[in-house]
This record gives structure tokens, C-alpha cells and sequence, in this order.
């Protein structure tokens, strides 16, 4: 193993591993992020490693398992190169067609080729897919390129060039200025200035000579957002190298990244990357022969929402149940055992060592006047195109989910679209030209938050909506003061009745009331925003409320005590299949004749919905 | 089921070895012997708080606090159904409750074989492929009722 001793070093090995990388090496990369893993990649590794050993190519074709592509919904998904010919939902028995013809002949297999399901024209290239080509990567610059497990990929990348500018040819106050200087503000949430943060931990530091900590923020807890477990697994060494410039900045030598329960690949990834970054001299004592010291514990999660918080984060990093506290002193003064300590989100870091290797002005020249760069969303919910999307702050909502995600999946008909996490909110079809950005999102009465962009179409009660959000945060309240814990669970009570059609005149003022009491009274942001699904919906979707509570009808035909099932004897030619699915035995009739459903039985579970292959079932 | 087997108690010395005696290791101690013993015995939890040096009560409150821990045995399977917003949309809560009505249980439950747990958990980050169920550490994609009810029989036959 090569031992780093000096940047000179760093610099030869870059260039060796370089050359064993030429722009028309053959490569492929199998996409080996969750979601190509749920679709079934994992089985085709063994696939390809025998195919390829079976036709002699060992050694001579790189086989290279990737991290998130962004494009899940297509996955598994393959990359040939140097042709770059893209494949999508690839089968193990389609693996010796795509060694034979594109990895050997550099052929094309036509029909495992992206089609464009609007035109029907077939696309060669990831970059000729409308999902790519408006996308600009920087925090997920390597995905999909890189081997997460190899650091030599990704110091071919330019990996650590960054870190070795910094360490040998800036001060810690110029890399403080710098990252001032691009604008970069925190991705999990807050959108606090980066370069500010770090500039006050290291006067907390130094005023009181005290040691520091840095923290990477990996407990992405928002449902519906996977952004930072796709750069977790797909490029740890970038959140590594950042939070080392960051700690050189700062005057830290501890770091420590958290990471949710929920993520094992991420967990994996990230320790063999600070096991490696540690055998290269990258990590650890007198790195790259600087005299600088750092070093990076990984710490799992509990499977508690509330330790996304930064000061619940601490405690639970301290060993203690994750409960958050007041604020009055800030975490840069006094946060993990008492010392200034530092926590930026996974995107952030990885935002880093790009600023540092190409400047601040680079960084500050994409985006808008107030929010620079790029920002991950992922997008989710009833969207043609789910993934992960990294664009230039400021593109449109409409731009996000119709001209990259294909729009609304099945032709249905756009209702809203929630950002920034369970404390975000919904936005209507008349915000869809609204710049993304913390400003602009914040002035419609929703968020940034950490990226989560979930899609709803006609058939998505929004009321339901709200009443999943507070039932999602009542559990995660961690209990500590009483507007949080009481309050959401008085919300909750109200809305689970007016959506069984129980709601009563004066519920809506009385949920008005407590939304307003919870954003004056509770201790920490995830309290104080908690009411925003609420207060955001009864803003943009007030008549979906009226018709639950006053005419005791849900609109969307969601909510299941409002609606019921019944079969349309014109669609209905009898072949049994919902009336062998139904749990309760609710349907009757004789083979090859309209079946009925018993309302009396019926417990609207909609099995029979999904089984009937003729959309005979109807919800009213 | 308060005194603990001769095995259980060694495995949980194993566990222990691997860290330093210091109370910030308590997280991932515990972590360790859920993973390892499907949960937490009450004599382990006497024995992690003498190591670390941590009170006992403040064991127990960290073991209730976080929903990665249980004070009972999980069963050999554990079914994890993700209620995320995108699964929800798209009808996890009918999965959920497939589960609940096939095995008889409600969430945080075991069946009395101790074959099956049923979980349902916030958000496992494979929101294209909603609904998602992962058991053990198998993902399973756009699962439906009757999707889910085929693979609880197959688990049951192995």
C-alpha cells in the first residue's frame, strides 16, 4: 500500500492511477445504490464477474459497482464505456448480450436502451436523457463513476486536490474566507451560512483554547428524502476530504459522522472509505506530511427523527437518549461535551472541497443572489421519472418535475408538491414557476429543508396529507416540552376525525390556533416548524378541508371511511380474481358474470382494485 | 426471563471487549447485542451499565428511546414496512395492515412462533421503488397486498 507521506506523493499516485484509466478503457458500471439493489443489481454482479471471466476479459474490462445514478426508477441500471451506452431495468439474463455486443463488438443491445416514453425515441447516452442533460453535479459529482470502495477512483477523480491546496498553500483563515466568499449555505435544513459557522467555532475555540469537533450530519430522517444516503454510498471520500478541510479550518482534530440506522450500505461505505483515507495517510497523523492531525469516527443512529437535530445529534453522540436542547448558547460555543463544536449536512460537505479546488467565485456564479450552487432533491411520490436530481438553485418546480422527471406518472393530473421534509409544505399547481431557493420557498410558506421534493397527483388527499405528516412527527416528538408533545397530538386527534368524516364546525380554527401556539412555544426548529404541513395545506387546500368536515366527502376518493368500492358490471366479465383476493369475502357472484361487493363486509382495503386486471373497480 | 443463558452472557462479553469502558460507547454497545441477540436482555443491560459505568436507569432510558432497540425477542424475521411519505402515497399503510392481518400482529409485534416481527418504519431510502418492504435485509419493490402476502408464505416455508 502506497503511504502518502507528501502531496508530491499524492500527485504521482494521482497520475499513475490516471493512466491506468484512458479515456477508452472499457468499463463497467453496474449501479449498486439502494434503489438499483432494491430493483435487483445485487444479482447481477456475480453475473457480470462470470461473463466477463468466462470470455477471458479479467483485467481487461473494468467492472466497477457505482453509487446512486439518480435515475432509480429505471434501474438496475448499466454503463458500457468509453461508448457510454446507458441500460436500464437490466436483467441477469441480459448480461452475456451486453458483454458480447457493447463490451466486446462495441455494439448497442437496442432494447435495453432508454426509449423516451413521450416520443418513443431511443437514447444512446445518459446525457441524452432530458433527466441528465439539465442537471448540473456537484455534490454528486462522481456518482455512478466512481467505485465507492476503491479510493483510487477517486483520487483519479481529482480526490483530495483540494485538501492538499488547502493544507499546503492556504491559511485556515483563507480557507474560512473562501468558503465564505462562494456562498455556500447548510443543505440539511437551516441554510446557515457554511463559512460563518465555521468561522465562529474556531473564535470559540481559540478565545477559550479549547478543542473543537466536526460533525457530518448523515441521520437523514425526512421520509421521502434519500439525497445524502446516495452520496453516503456512492462517494464517501467527499464528505471525508470535506470535513478535513473543514477541521483544518476550524483547528479540530476529532471528527465524527452520524449516520441513520436505517442506512447499512452507507455505514459500510463510509468506514471502508476513513479505513483507507487512514492506510494512504489521509486521515489521521501528520497528513500528507503537513503536521496537520485529523480523524473521523462513524457513529450509527438509533432510528430516532428528533437526532437529526443538531443538539438532540450531540446527546445521542454522547450516549444519551437524542433529546434536544434550548439554543441560548449555540453548538460553535459549546456543543459535544461541552466544546465548540462544529455540524455541517452531508451535501455540505461535499459542497467543499469543489470551492476549495476551483474558487468561490466558480461556486457563487451558480445559482441565485442569495442561495449559491447546487442543491440535491429527490424526487419522489407520483412522478413518471423518481430519483435524484442535483440542479442550480433557482430552477423552477415545473422545471424539476416535468421537464426532468417526465411530470405526473400515468397522465393524471398535477395537485401539489411538498418540500422540505415533514416541517415543510404543500404547494399548489399555482407555485410551479416558483424559483427553488430557501428565500423563495420560505416566502410561500414552505421550505428548503434537506431536499425531499414529494409529488402528489389528483387521487392524494391533501388533508390525509397533513394528518400523515402530524402522525409521522407525534411519534417522533421526543416529548421533551409540552407545546410539541401535547400539541401535535391534539392536531392529530383532529384531523384523523375529520378524515373519517367526523370533523365538526370550529376544527379548522381550533387546528389554526394550536399551529400557531406550537411556532411561538416549542424549544427546538423541529417543533416550531411542526404545524407547516398543516398550516401549509389549510393555506393552498381549505376547500379539501370544508368538504371532509362539512359535507363529509373526500375529494381525492382517499380517505376510506368517505369512500366506497363497487364494480362496474359494463367492465366486469367475472373471472373470479378480486373475489379470490378479497380478505373479508366480501364479493359475490357466479363465475363469468358481474361480481357485486357486500358494503357491509367490504373494509376498503383495495386489494381487489389492484387485482382487477380490467378496472372494473370503481371508488366513489 | 430475567436470568440469561451461560451463551448469552458471553456473547455479550464479546461485545463488550471490543470497547473501551467509557459511556459514550453505549449507543453502540447496545446496537451490537440487538443485532446479535434480536434484543436486550435485562441482566445484559445490568452487565453493560456496570462496564460502562453508566447508571442503570439511564441504560434503560436510552434502550427505550430509540426504536432500533427492544426489551423482547424479535422474531427470525423482521419485516420492515416503510411507511415514508412516497410508500404512503402509494398505499403502504394497506401493506401494512396486510401483514397485521396474515400474522395475526400490529406493529412492534412478534408472532408467538417467534418466526415474524412486524416494523413499520420511517422512510429506508428506496422511495422510486414505494411501496417498499425490506425483510432481514432483503428489499422488496412496489409491493402490494397480495405481493406481500406470496412472500410472508415464502419466508414461512424456509
Amino acid at each position: 500500500m502506497p503511504f502518502l507521506t507528501d502531496v508530491r506523493a499524492l500527485e504521482e499516485f494521482r497520475a499513475q492511477a490516471r493512466a491506468k484509466r484512458p479515456a477508452d478503457a472499457r468499463v463497467i458500471c453496474l449501479c449498486g445504490g439502494t434503489g438499483c439493489r432494491a430493483s435487483g443489481s445485487a444479482t447481477l454482479r456475480p453475473v457480470f464477474e462470470r461473463c466477463l471471466s468466462e470470455n477471458g476479459l479479467d483485467g481487461e474490462v473494468d467492472f466497477r459497482v457505482t453509487g446512486c445514478h439518480g435515475l432509480c426508477e429505471y434501474g438496475p441500471l448499466v454503463i458500457v464505456h468509453p461508448q457510454r451506452y446507458f441500460y436500464q431495468r437490466v436483467k441477469p439474463e441480459d448480461v452475456p448480450e451486453i458483454v458480447h455486443e457493447s463490451v466486446i463488438a462495441g455494439r448497442p443491445v437496442e432494447r435495453l436502451l432508454y426509449k423516451d416514453p413521450a416520443t418513443g425515441e431511443v437514447k444512446l447516452r445518459e446525457d441524452e436523457l432530458p433527466f441528465y442533460n439539465r442537471q448540473q453535479r456537484i455534490a454528486m459529482r462522481d456518482n455512478g463513476i466512481i467505485d465507492p470502495l476503491r479510493i483510487e477512483d477517486y483520487i483519479a477523480r481529482g480526490g483530495y486536490a483540494a485538501l492538499a491546496k488547502a493544507l499546503t498553500s492556504m491559511t485556515p483563515e483563507e480557507v474560512i474566507e473562501e468558503v465564505e466568499k462562494s456562498g455556500l449555505r447548510g443543505r440539511g435544513g437551516g441554510g446557515f451560512p457554511t463559512g460563518r459557522k465555521w468561522r465562529s467555532c474556531r473564535e470559540a475555540g481559540e478565545k477559550r483554547g479549547e478543542i473543537r469537533y466536526v460533525i457530518c450530519n448523515g441521520d437523514e430522517g425526512d421520509p421521502g428524502a434519500f439525497m445524502d444516503e446516495g452520496i453516503m454510498e456512492g462517494n464517501p471520500h467527499a464528505i471525508i476530504e470535506g470535513m478535513t478541510i473543514g477541521a483544518y479550518a476550524i483547528g479540530s482534530h476529532e471528527g465524527f459522522i452520524y449516520v441513520r440506522a436505517e442506512y447499512p450500505l452507507a455505514v459500510k461505505h463510509l468506514s471502508v472509505a476513513v479505513e483507507q483515507a487512514r492506510e494512504y495517510g489521509l486521515l489521521g497523523k501528520n497528513i500528507l506530511g503537513t503536521g496537520f492531525s485529523f480523524d473521523i469516527k462513524i457513529a450509527r443512529g438509533g432510528g430516532a427523527f428528533v437526532c437529526g437535530e443538531s443538539t438532540a445529534l450531540m446527546a445521542s453522540l454522547e450516549g444519551k437518549a437524542g433529546e434536544p436542547r434550548s439554543k441560548y448558547i449555540h453548538t460553535v460555543e459549546s456543543g459535544l461535551w461541552e466544546k465548540p463544536t462544529n455540524l455541517n449536512n452531508v451535501e455540505t460537505w461535499a459542497c467543499v472541497p469543489p470551492i476549495i479546488l476551483h474558487g468561490a467565485e466558480w461556486f457563487a456564479s451558480i445559482g441565485t443572489e442569495e442561495s449559491k450552487g447546487t442543491k440535491v432533491f429527490s424526487v419522489v411520490g407520483k412522478v413518471e421519472n423518481t430519483g435524484l436530481v442535483e440542479v442550480p438553485m433557482g430552477v423552477t418546480l415545473r422545471e424539476i418535475i416535468f421537464d426532468i422527471c417526465g411530470g405526473i406518472k400515468g397522465g393524471k393530473k398535477f395537485k401539489a408538491v411538498q418540500t422540505g421534509g415533514p416541517s415543510g409544505g404543500c404547494l399548489p399547481e399555482s407555485m410551479l414557476d416558483l424559483p427553488v431557493d430557501f428565500e423563495h420557498l420560505a416566502e410561500a410558506g414552505s421550505m428548503m429543508g434537506s431536499g425531499g421534493m414529494i409529488v402528489m397527483d389528483e387521487e392524494t388527499c391533501m388533508v390525509d396529507v397533513a394528518r400523515y405528516f402530524l402522525e409521522f412527527l407525534t411519534e417522533e416528538s421526543c416529548g421533551k416540552c409540552t407545546p410539541c408533545r401535547e400539541g401535535l397530538r391534539h392536531m392529530l386527534s383532529i384531523l384523523t376525525r375529520i378524515t373519517k368524516g367526523e370533523g365538526q364546525p370550529g376544527d379548522i380554527e381550533t387546528l389554526h390556533e394550536l399551529a400557531d401556539t406550537l411556532a411561538d412555544a416549542a424549544l427546538c426548529g423541529l417543533g416550531t416548524t411542526a404545524a407547516n404541513p398543516v398550516l401549509s395545506t389549510l393555506r393552498y387546500f381549505e376547500d379539501e378541508y370544508h368538504a371532509h368536515v362539512y359535507e363529509k366527502r373526500c375529494p381525492a376518493g382517499f380517505c376510506r371511511e368517505l369512500i366506497t368500492f363497487s364494480i362496474d358490471p359494463e367492465a366486469c366479465n367475472g373471472c373470479h380474481a378480486c373475489f379470490a383476493a378479497c380478505p373479508t369475502q366480501a364479493i359475490t357472484g357466479e363465475a363469468k358474470k358481474p361480481h357485486e361487493i357486500d358494503q357491509a363486509k367490504c373494509i376498503r382495503c383495495g386489494v381487489c382494485r389492484i387485482t382487477c386486471r380490467f378496472g372494473a373497480v370503481k371508488v366513489k | 426471563m430475567s436470568v440469561i443463558t451461560s451463551e448469552t452472557a458471553e456473547a455479550i462479553e464479546q461485545i463488550l471487549k471490543q470497547y473501551p469502558p467509557d459511556p459514550s460507547a453505549l449507543i453502540a454497545v447496545l446496537q451490537d447485542i440487538q443485532r446479535d441477540l434480536r434484543y436486550l436482555p435485562k441482566e445484559g443491560l445490568r452487565r453493560v451499565a456496570e462496564y460502562l459505568g453508566v447508571p442503570l436507569s439511564q441504560v434503560y432510558r436510552v434502550a427505550t428511546f430509540y426504536t432500533a432497540f427492544s426489551l423482547v425477542p424479535r422474531g427470525k424475521h423482521v419485516i420492515k414496512v416503510c411507511m415514508g411519505t412516497a410508500c404512503h402515497l402509494k398505499g403502504a399503510a394497506m401493506v401494512a395492515e396486510a401483514v397485521e392481518r396474515i400474522l395475526g400482529i400490529g406493529p412492534d409485534q412478534t408472532t408467538d412462533d417467534l418466526l415474524f416481527t412486524l416494523e413499520t418504519v420511517h422512510c429506508l431510502g428506496a422511495c422510486a421503488l414505494a411501496p417498499v418492504v425490506v425483510i432481514d435485509t432483503d428489499y422488496h419493490a412496489h409491493m402490494d397486498t397480495a405481493k406481500i402476502a406470496r412472500l410472508i408464505d415464502k419466508y414461512a416455508k424456509e
